[in-house]
């Protein structure tokens, strides 16, 4: 694993290949499009992610907090396979190191399936294993690592957050709109959460931190209509982007899901495109209840993207590569702590080396 | 919660329960899918591995003996394994301390603490008439204490005025300070969310605790939680000591797997379980309930526990066969004497017989009194083997010497003696005379439904597994309802050494006792 911290290209507009793990981070000037190695379409308008962070880099922080785990696990790992055969115990084992990963138990054995595949019953140091192991998590992912972009010239462009209770919908977008406005780009906050205490003052200290304005009714407001509040201003000031947020909310509470289906007719009321863009957001401690609840807002409300926070704690999050396998569904960012700074591009081979022990 | 897991374990179980007999193979099959049910319901996976390796071992213990239905003893072991992963009993909050009694929240960001608290506060004011004091310690979350205020006010309690700037120590501080000055019975303490792995939080939540002195430390966990839920438990616990867990978002569709593995690696109880977003959306939590709910075999849940005790079938014929030949030893009545003590004493043991009370009267006569079974069984495990074999060589030297082994008087070792010599014969002649259920089915008139039902709750508590020794037109008269009578019969409880070629012997003190 790569030891330099790096931020690399906008999280948005490009992602670090962990192929070139020693480059240089680049001047916080660097079009982020210039540094994507898949590379963007011209047009698209991309978030550049702010270099130079006196703060640790992302990648560091997310390597801190999983080296403390990964270290026992490499021991396991080199326990298991030093001299030894890849038979059927040691995939077994290597299947449970996925498994506590939160890969699920199907997921685990196709990996370790096509790991085997030709390796069976020789002779593999631990460090083969570990490459390959890394190399089946990124390959189930990299299809899905696809950087946010604000593409298009709908004005405004409108992203509409959603999740369960508590996962970082607030705090994601606090941290898109700081990188959105870093980009010199108008963003207006909608702060749809009209039903948890306080969620509107937590999305306008998050207006203040970055310098969007915020629309906001009353607590206990109809969310669809502070939606077409919201959607209404945006056009009328012509601003380039309006994130909605979204109260939290069970994917099987029916009631709830239906009221998000009302924000989005109420939306495309004002603009049948919109909204051109449904993220998400899902935490890394979640288990398996996250392939459901991508299902479900699929289903529901539409989601185009995912965002997986939290990944600096030691959950893995794993389930992310059910999710990609059965969904297919982009995977935009990751949130890596709770700071403005804390958002960064998803890198399947990041992910992946993190997962198979960095 | 846990339907799925619970779908997903009672179907592996069912394919059990309906064999006629297992093979350590068969059980090991079973354990791969029980694996594979608990990792997919979030259960950590050395938490899965520890308990299949468990139930294992004492599945394949119990296979040594030929039962009726082992697949029901292996149900019963999952399911009393289960009871062990969750703690056997409620454990709600616990406010016996020196008021104001603090309560510290913890847990990750995002798990629910502020909502929780809010919930808990709600409920010990308008539940248990307690004056409560809430206070946010979260500086960090933009607005946490804002949003705990304005709960506060929604829910009518009274919440720490916000100074800012405070650090969450000074908060701390000064929360108990004004819960003392004020006398307020209870303050909660909301805290920011932190990852367990961050030091200098983790730090700062030992010096809140240091300076609180909690009475209640409760890790506030999202039931959604996946493997991760063994490392932040262990954390918490290590690092600030809990004294029980709260989950959240237990009405979510979750498998709550995360239950489980919490519970089982820190050893602290789940005390309660919010259920939706409302003010009293909050439950306890009864570990047993949720050990029945999770096997998803409900009614039989509670039968194969009732009858927990009623394993050993093949022992108690044996040993009624013995009976019934007159060759009841000392042997036997130990063992007897540990099965009684285990299932509330014989006439605990007689009140789940039908028909029993005379025979209940004599042996009360025979002064076997509950309390003494414990004494009973040191006389005889003083003895040598030789002498509970044949208990006539027992002169008046080694009674003494008995006596003085089991720190009871000779007179002790007497009635014991007296005792055996009398359950011998009283078990010999009813051995002769037919068995309970001959009388009990009137001559084989069919029982009206009323009976049967009657019947099936009293059988509901002997054992479960003896339906093949049921007499066939009697299988064919139970009611099609009963619990535990899905599609195949093996669920329905019978009573042991009963009909069939089995001794006609009334189950007394040949009823089975729990295998250890
Ligand atoms: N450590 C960490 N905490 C996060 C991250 N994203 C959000 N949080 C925290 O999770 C909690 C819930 O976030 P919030 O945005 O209010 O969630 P919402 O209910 O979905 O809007 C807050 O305490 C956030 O600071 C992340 O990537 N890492
Ligand atoms: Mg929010």
């Amino acid at each position: 694993m790569s030891d330099k911290p790096e931020k690399r290209g906008g999280f948005f507009g490009a992602f670090r290949r962990a192929a070139m793990p020693a480059a240089p981070a680049p001047d916080p000037g660097e079009s982020p499009a210039a540094a994507a190695v898949q590379a963007p379409e011209a047009a698209a308008a991309t978030v550049a992610e702010p270099a130079g962070d006196k703060k640790q880099g992302w990648f560091q922080r997310l390597k801190a907090g999983l080296t403390k785990t990964s270290a026992r696990l490499s021991q396991d790992i080199a326990g298991i396979f030093t001299k030894r055969k890849l038979d059927a115990d040691t995939l077994e084992e290597l299947e449970d190191l996925l498994i506590q990963a939160d890969l699920g138990v199907d997921t685990a054995m196709r990996i370790t399936a096509a790991l085997a595949k030709g390796r069976h019953d020789k002779e593999i140091t631990p460090e083969e294993v570990r490459a390959v192991l890394a190399s089946e998590v990124e390959r189930a992912l990299a299809p899905v690592a696809r950087p946010l972009r604000i593409e298009g010239d709908h004005r405004p462009h409108v992203v509409l957050v959603v999740g369960v209770n508590g996962t970082g919908k607030t705090t994601t977008i606090g941290k898109i709109a700081h990188q959105l406005r870093r980009e010199g780009k108008t963003v207006l906050l909608a702060a749809g959460d009209t039903f948890r205490a306080a969620a509107i003052d937590q999305l306008k200290i998050w207006g203040e931190r970055t310098g969007a304005e915020v629309v906001a009714r009353a607590v206990g407001a109809d969310s669809a209509g502070l939606a077409f509040d919201a959607l209404t201003l945006a056009r009328d000031k012509r601003c380039d982007v309006l994130l909605i947020d979204t109260a939290g909310r069970l994917q099987n509470k029916q009631a709830l899901m239906d009221e998000l289906e009302k924000v989005l007719r109420v939306l495309r009321k004002v603009d049948p495109s919109a909204p051109h863009q449904v993220l998400l957001v899902l935490d890394a401690t979640t288990g398996q209840n996250a392939l459901n609840q991508v299902e479900v807002f699929k289903d529901k409300a539409g989601v185009t993207g995912l965002v997986m926070t939290k990944l600096d704690g030691t959950a893995r999050g794993g389930i992310l590569v059910a999710i990609s396998a059965k969904f297919g569904l982009p995977v935009h960012a990751i949130g890596v702590g709770e700071g403005i700074e804390d958002l960064s591009a998803f890198d399947a081979r990041e992910f992946a080396r993190a997962i198979a022990l960095g | 919660m846990f339907q799925s897991l619970s779908d997903r374990l009672s179907g592996v179980l069912d394919k059990l329960t309906r064999r006629g007999s297992l093979t350590d193979s068969d059980v090991s099959e079973a354990m791969r899918e029980v694996r594979r049910a608990l990792l997919e319901a979030d259960v950590a996976l050395e938490v899965v591995r520890d308990f299949t390796e468990k139930v294992k071992a004492k599945a394949i213990g119990q296979n040594v003996v030929k039962s009726v239905t082992p697949g029901q003893m292996v149900v019963k072991i999952v399911h009393d394994e289960l009871v062990a992963m969750l703690g056997a009993e409620a454990q709600p909050i616990d406010l016996a301390a020196q008021p104001p009694v603090a309560i510290l929240m913890v847990g990750l960001q995002g798990s629910g603490k502020t909502t929780t608290t809010a919930k808990i506060a709600h409920r010990l004011t308008t539940r248990d008439k307690k004056k409560v004091l809430m206070a946010s310690l979260d500086t960090r979350r933009p607005a946490a204490q804002e949003q705990l205020r304005v709960l506060g006010e929604q829910t009518s309690i009274d919440t720490l005025p916000i100074v800012a700037g405070q650090t969450p120590q000074q908060i701390a501080k000064r929360a108990l300070e004004a819960a003392r000055l004020a006398a307020y019975d209870v303050v909660l303490l909301d805290t920011a969310g932190r990852i367990h792995i961050d030091e200098a939080l983790m730090r700062e939540t030992v010096d809140v605790r240091d300076i609180a002195q909690p009475h209640e430390t409760l890790l506030v966990a999202d039931s959604l939680t996946g493997q991760d839920a063994v490392k932040l438990a262990t954390s918490f616990n290590e690092r600030v000591g809990i004294t029980g867990i709260v989950l959240t978002r237990v009405d979510g569709d979750g498998r709550g797997g995360a239950a489980l593995s919490m519970r089982a690696v820190t050893g602290k109880p789940i005390k309660l379980i919010g259920v939706g977003e409302k003010w009293d959306a909050l439950e306890d939590f009864h570990p047993q309930r949720i050990a029945g709910r999770i096997l998803g075999m409900g009614d039989v849940v509670s039968l194969v526990e009732k009858a927990a005790q009623t394993v050993d079938i093949e022992k108690a014929q044996a040993i009624a066969e013995k009976m019934r030949k007159g060759a009841f030893d000392l042997e036997d009545l130990a063992d007897q004497l540990k099965q009684m003590e285990k299932i509330g004493g014989m006439s605990g043991m007689l009140g789940m017989l039908p028909g029993i009370g005379k025979i209940k009267k004599q042996l009360d006569g025979a002064n076997l009194d509950d309390k003494i079974l414990k004494r009973q069984r040191a006389i005889i495990s003083s003895m040598t083997p030789k002498e509970r074999r044949s208990p006539k060589i027992l002169d008046g030297k080694r009674k003494r010497r008995i006596a003085s082994g089991s720190g009871t008087k000779p007179e002790d070792v007497n009635k014991l003696l007296k005792m055996h010599r009398q359950m011998a014969d009283m078990m010999k002649t009813m051995g002769k005379r037919g068995g309970l259920m001959q009388r009990m089915m009137g001559g084989g008139a069919a029982p009206s439904q009323a009976d049967m039902e009657r019947m099936q709750a009293e059988l509901g508590r002997l054992d479960p597994k003896a339906l093949e020794a049921l007499p066939k037109d009697l299988k064919e008269h139970l009611p099609k309802g009963l619990p535990g009578l899905g599609g195949g019969m093996p669920k329905l409880p019978g009573l042991p050494g009963l009909g069939g070629g089995a001794p006609r012997f009334p189950g007394l003190p040949g009823l089975p006792g729990k295998k250890k």
